[in-house]
């Protein structure tokens, strides 16, 4: 666990050495704020109008008109965001040599390996925290209900997770970060758009695509509805890109 | 301190090392020489854990490299041949990240760092990035990186490669001061490296074991016997038929345009050989020693010797 803490630290101090971690967040701050802003606004004046009618009055509500389109806005970008937090990890390691100082101590390429995701996950969370920020805003002036908040945020961390441990092992099997990145990025994009085609298709095909691609698991948490299939999903899928980011470093020595 | 019963390491097709067996003793220094791609870094790679062998067995401050890695790992200090610097970090907060995964324990993290920046001589550039520093100090770092764990062996991968003189003569003085302390070995291509800093060598080539053990018994078994280099006016036939008719001489042979007279061990036949020079007015120009050892690896590496 000490080991694990050490690389973690290092990870930490090497996003906030280079300029990866402030452009990353500025950009991610920055789109997430005009989304937000644009949706508030929007939401602004379609409650103008509605307020006329008090049947329509009923149904207006800031968490599914601005938080849950928000939260699908932000996955996207998160889609973006997540391969430059995990280009460098594995890749930079191994094309600088000092993944020779890392396998030449007593460390465990599980512990490397999780060091590292542990890392972005912490990476993630102060993505997602700075942008929690503007809710603010929505929580003071307004009255949203709090649950589909936090399970909207709790999706958004899944799914970040998820996204760094596929960019992880995408990291593991290149010396390029520019290449480990790419691969990600199309991959991610891939897995999130698989159930528009199963959605033409039909019987176990469309079953088994739709439940392979992000986002339907992720739609029920933007609601506020929490499912432990949905979190089991997610947490199986980081697992398996973890894992397979251990067996590529430990064939890579043994070959 | 350092045993290597057999070892083999095959890439695919490639056999990179083949049945190496040496020994270092505790406390010596001793050099793993070799022209390029002889293997050297690939035995080291083995001995610090970074590669599996394929077959063979080594052991490292009595562990076995195989079952015991984590044993081995602490025990051993490695400077790789490419630096595992990381350039975004400053210098103390580099060693201090390599006590950490050494598992040096927390109490005694700021005294190792100290310890290992003032025996490299890192005290000036502590909290300058490892980015901006010379090529000279980006070596200490290294050297210093594989001491801040205090390990028995020390195992450094060509730890002069790249410096100018002043930085080899510095790094080679700092290797020294460690004989004792540490067990080390480390490799190079350059000879003079193995007999000014080592208390011994293994000679290897294409993989295989050529020649190993102290400078002093490798002298004893290859050289039967000593001898000069001459260099004359002119240098044929005639010259070395007079040459071999001075009481002791064994051998005279023509080699690039000099004579090498040789005679039996324990004689030392240079003054006869110089008389002879001058007073037959062969126009004596140069007359040097022959290096044994160099000698040897020179003949070791063009193929000329099998052992």
């Amino acid at each position: 666990m000490k080991n694990i803490w050490s690389l973690i630290k290092k990870e930490i101090r090497a996003y906030f050495s280079s300029p990866i971690a402030y452009v990353v967040i500025a950009g991610f701050l920055l789109l997430v704020g005009y989304f937000f802003y644009s949706l508030v606004w929007w939401f602004n004046a379609q409650a103008m109008q509605m307020a006329q009618n008090p049947y329509y009055a009923q149904q207006i509500n800031i968490n599914e008109m601005v938080f849950s389109p928000l939260f699908h806005n932000m996955s996207i970008i998160l889609i973006l965001v997540a391969p430059l937090l995990t280009m460098r990890l594995l890749a930079e390691e191994k094309k600088n040599g000092t993944d020779e100082l890392l396998y030449t101590s007593p460390l465990s390429v599980g512990q490397i390996i999780l060091g590292k995701y542990f890392a972005a996950l912490v990476m993630l969370a102060v993505l997602l925290g700075l942008t929690a920020l503007l809710s603010i805003f929505a929580f003071a002036f307004g009255n949203p209900e709090i649950a589909p908040w936090l399970t909207g945020y709790l999706g958004l961390f899944l799914m970040g997770a998820t996204f760094i441990a596929i960019g992880l092992f995408f990291s593991s099997l290149t010396e390029n970060q520019i290449v480990a990145a790419f691969l990600t990025f199309v991959t991610l994009l891939l897995l999130l758009v698989l159930n528009w085609v199963a959605s033409s298709g039909s019987g176990t095909w469309r079953s088994v695509l739709g439940y392979l691609s992000f986002s339907p698991h992720f739609e029920d948490m933007t609601r506020g509805i929490l499912d432990t299939k949905d979190v089991v999903y997610y947490l199986s899928f980081s697992f398996f890109g973890l894992f397979l980011a251990h067996s590529v470093l430990q064939s890579r020595r043994w070959r | 301190m350092i045993e290597v019963q057999e070892l083999t390491k095959k890439y695919g097709e490639l056999v990179a090392v083949r049945d190496l067996t040496f020994k270092v003793e505790p406390g010596r220094i001793w050099g793993l020489l070799g022209p390029n791609a002889a293997g050297k870094t690939t035995t080291m790679r083995i001995l610090t854990g970074y590669l599996p062998a394929t077959a063979g067995r080594a052991t490292v401050a009595g562990f076995d490299v195989f079952e015991e890695p984590d044993a081995v790992k602490r025990s051993i200090g490695y400077l790789p041949e490419v630096l595992p610097l990381y350039l975004d970090m400053t210098v103390s907060g580099y060693l201090g990240f390599v006590a950490e995964i050494k598992q040096v324990p927390a109490a005694k993290r700021r005294a190792a760092v100290a310890r290992v920046m003032e025996s490299a001589g890192l005290m000036d550039v502590g909290r300058r990035l490892i980015k901006n520093i010379s090529r000279g100090y980006k070596q200490r770092v290294g050297i210093a990186q594989a001491m801040i764990h205090d390990p028995k062996v020390l195992v450094l991968d060509e730890p002069t490669i790249g410096l100018d003189p002043a930085q080899i003569k510095e790094i080679r003085e700092l290797i020294k001061s460690l004989r004792g302390e540490h067990t080390i070995l480390l490799s190079t291509h350059i000879l003079p490296e193995v007999t000014q800093v080592c208390d011994g060598v293994v000679i290897i080539n294409e993989g295989r074991l050529m020649a190993s053990g102290s400078l002093e018994d490798l002298a004893a078994s290859f050289e039967r016997n000593d001898g000069v280099m001459l260099k004359l006016r002119r240098a044929g036939g005639e010259e070395a038929a007079l040459l071999r008719a001075v009481p002791g001489v064994e051998r005279v042979t023509v080699e690039g345009g000099e004579l090498r007279v040789e005679w039996g061990r324990g004689r030392d036949l240079r003054d006869d050989v110089a008389r002879l020079a001058l007073d037959r007015g062969l126009g004596l120009r140069e007359m040097r020693s022959v290096a044994g050892i160099e000698d040897l690896y020179m003949k070791i590496v063009s193929g000329g010797l099998e052992q």
